[in-house]
């Protein structure tokens, strides 16, 4: 089932926006009311829970002994992994990921592999055999709009709420030891998504503003302003002015948001 | 195996395959390769062989998909098992159904879709062989198939990829390049309304170093467009140089 | 107002082609005032007018329009006729009896079942709904026998030429009845199997040449030039 917006809606979007104005009162490039809580799951090793507007996001992980891949053998495994549940909107449907949640899934995983958020070195229990792998799966719990941010920042957040059982070898058996040990985290990226509509760049994209928009455009930011992910996705385009000006306007929010977090 | 090389740049600023930092790979196009194809190109980019399919406009299969007020377009990046180094399982894996969603959206754009409602446009794209911007090359030879099938189209799209090799900005990863290198940033761009309609990035740049990414892609990405307009027209043009040959006979 | 290529000259889609005080014909779209082309093609400047003569593309059916199309379903109250096109036609039964359709003691498939071939005509087709043929016409059903070949639909015009001489050279040189569908599917019925053969190579001819120029004469040429052949033959 595909969303449909009317054409009232769509002209009353587009006449706002023309003011430089949004449908529920927001600037051009101002995010929604944010609210982050961490360590909602006892269960998982670690775990979070973002509303952003009302789309809500919660983010598990969960840390088991594994092989690392045969070209990094000294490397901790990170697997990320992304649910659009059918009780997050009409349009998803129970059944294997589709293409949006894996798309989904794996902006988070460029985000924070290719800042290399996770000292994966640290991860290592016996080089070339043994290694923790992180599991970090999304779960989306409602949808209006922008579950890149909104899984991205659930996604770090239960990173940086992980903690991972201690262990000592003995006999070449891994024995676990009482106590835990923060997963180490050493960068903190941060994805901000920027669509256009009408020739207007607008942060932060809510439903509706996904229905009609040309296009959006992610950037992840990492914590020394350098761009670690880039991904564009809709079916429009962008002008490479346009793309440029997009870039800028996500360094200056991802450095608001960095402080605003204490990442 | 895995004799990884020191540095990807020597001291005269030439690459491992003796380029220099903005040069492209060798490019071949033909088109209309595929009989039973509506429309079907073949590029070579480098050591990157791949073949695009067209089928469509046709009826919707399963009919619930249709759209009321446009064609709907489905897009299949697969690669053949014998494609890359380590044989790949013939399954689809989940880079394949993101990279065949982005091909999809660097295409639409350039397609007049509201023309035909309740139609299909099916695009199928094999990779026989990867070296690096195989997602490139993609589009740029699904783009000369979709063409080939007489659908309308606002511009051809065209894709190129830049990066980050030792430091150094680089146009056309190849797959070393690609896996060693520090950053890579695919585009995709329909030149004649200047819009760039894929763009991705995985690596890390500075802000200064990703804006000469893309203007390098970019560039990139008009040197095949010239090529592509050739490759679409060489097709009429041999039957032409025929024609004139009988009518000298 | 400028225009920016000779005429006749190939183009493809996104090239510009004028801008200005132009009509924009078949095959172009405006953007910002400038025309560009659409498609594959041969740009052709009129005095007012700009056109794309594509090289490829499927036939969009038009009411009015005769096509040649095969039966794929014997449906409920009608069939479902392949047209060469995007969009799947419909035939209905009380059309094709013309009289209501009465469902207890007519049997469709006795009438025509899948697989035949018929020539229709496009009695409706607009965006909401699937075209709509109607065979109640003099020289329109069911056909049963000839030679059945496709070209791409833009050819159809450079297959009938001028005043209708292309085709009338054919017919006349190979002495085949040629029925030219607008959704490029073309009967061909002859004399004799070489005959229909001659014709199908004609068109077949005309399909992949019709960018180029003294294409009339080489048909002509190649025409006469298997009669002449043919004639050598039976005297031996």
């Amino acid at each position: 089932m595909t969303a449909i917006i009317t054409r009232v809606k769509k002209k009353q979007l587009s006449d706002l926006m023309a003011q430089d104005k949004r449908a529920d009162g927001r600037g051009l490039k101002d995010y929604r009311e944010m609210k982050i809580e961490q360590g909602i799951i006892e269960r998982a090793e670690g775990s979070a829970r973002v509303l952003l507007g009302k789309t809500e996001v919660v983010v598990g992980t969960k840390i088991e002994m594994g092989e690392p891949f045969s070209d990094t053998p000294n490397e901790g495994v990170l697997t990320v992994n992304a649910e659009l549940t059918p009780i997050a909107s009409p349009e998803f449907e129970a059944g294997p990921p589709d293409e949006m949640s894996i798309e989904l899934a794996r902006i988070v995983d460029r985000g924070i592999r290719e800042s290399k958020a996770i000292n994966v070195e640290k991860l290592v229990i016996e080089p070339g055999k043994k290694v923790f792998v992180v599991f970090v799966d999304i779960y989306v719990l409602n949808h209006d709009g922008n579950l890149i941010d909104a899984s991205a920042l659930a996604a770090v957040s239960a990173l940086l709420n992980t903690k991972m059982a201690n262990y000592e070898i003995k006999d070449g058996e891994v024995h676990l030891k009482p106590g835990y040990e923060q997963l180490p985290i050493r960068k903190h990226p941060i994805t901000v998504t920027v669509a256009k509509i009408e020739d207007k760049l607008v942060v932060d994209p809510q439903l509706e503003e996904e229905l009609v928009m040309d296009a959006r455009i992610t950037f992840a930011i990492d914590d020394d302003e350098n761009i670690c992910a880039i991904q564009k996705g809709g079916s429009g385009y962008f002008e490479p002015n346009e793309i440029f000006e997009a870039a800028k306007i996500a360094k200056a929010k991802a450095k608001e948001m960095r402080k605003k977090l204490n990442w | 195996m895995n004799d990884k090389p020191e540095k990807l740049i020597d001291k005269k600023g030439l690459r491992l395959d003796g380029r220099k930092a903005d040069e492209l790979r060798p490019v071949k196009l033909e088109v209309g390769v595929i009989a039973n194809a509506d429309g079907s190109a073949y590029i070579e980019h480098g050591k990157n062989k791949i073949l695009a399919a067209v089928y469509g406009p046709r009826e919707v299969h399963p009919k619930h998909l249709a759209l009321q007020d446009r064609t709907v377009m489905k897009c299949r990046y697969h690669m053949a098992p014998f494609s890359v180094q380590e044989r790949k399982s013939p399954a689809p894996s989940r880079r394949e159904v993101e990279l065949s969603k982005v091909i999809r959206e660097s295409l639409e754009p350039a397609v007049f879709m509201e023309y035909y409602p309740r139609t299909m446009v099916d695009v199928f794209i094999e990779v026989l062989q990867a070296d690096g911007g195989t997602r490139c090359a993609s589009i740029t030879a699904a783009a000369l198939a979709l063409a080939d099938s007489g659908i309308p189209m606002r511009d051809l799209v065209v894709a190129c990829a830049a990066g980050k090799v030792d430091d150094t900005v680089v146009l056309d990863l190849m797959d070393t390049e690609d896996k060693l290198g520090g950053a890579d940033v695919p585009v995709a761009l329909m030149p004649n309304l200047n819009a760039v309609t894929l763009l991705q990035m995985d690596g890390i740049l500075t802000h200064e170093e990703f804006e000469k990414a893309v203007n390098m892609a970019l560039d990139g990405c008009r040197q095949i467009y010239a090529m592509q307009k050739e490759a679409l027209k060489q097709k009429y043009v041999n039957v032409s140089e025929e024609t004139k040959e009988e009518a000298e006979e | 107002m400028p225009i920016f290529l000779e005429k006749r000259q190939l183009v493809t889609p996104g090239d510009l082609i004028a801008e200005g005080e132009y009509l924009a014909g078949e095959n172009t779209f405006v953007e910002d005032g400038k025309i560009y082309a659409a498609r594959v093609g041969i740009v052709e400047y009129e005095t007012k007018r700009v056109d794309v003569v594509a090289l490829k593309a499927f036939y969009i059916p038009r009411a009015g329009d005769i096509v040649i199309g095969t039966i794929t379903e014997v449906g409920f109250n009608g069939w479902t006729v392949n047209i060469n096109s995007p969009y799947i036609a419909l035939l209905r039964a009380s059309d094709v009896l013309s009289r209501p359709f009465k469902p207890q003691k007519d049997d469709l498939p006795q009438v025509l079942d899948a697989g035949d071939l018929v020539v229709a005509k496009v009695v409706s087709y607009d965006r909401t709904h699937d075209p709509q043929l109607t065979v109640a016409e003099p020289g329109l059903g069911k056909i049963t026998r000839g030679q059945i070949i496709k070209i791409t639909p833009t050819k159809i015009p450079r297959v009938i030429g001028k005043k209708g001489s292309m085709i009338s050279t054919i017919k006349q040189e190979t002495g085949c009845n040629i029925i030219l569908g607008l959704n490029g599917v073309v009967l061909i019925t002859g004399k004799t199997l070489e005959d229909e053969q001659l014709a199908m190579r004609a068109l077949l001819k005309i399909e992949q040449e019709s960018h180029t120029s003294g294409l009339t004469d080489r048909i002509t040429q190649m025409l006469k030039e298997e009669k002449t052949r043919k004639e050598e033959n039976k005297n031996e």
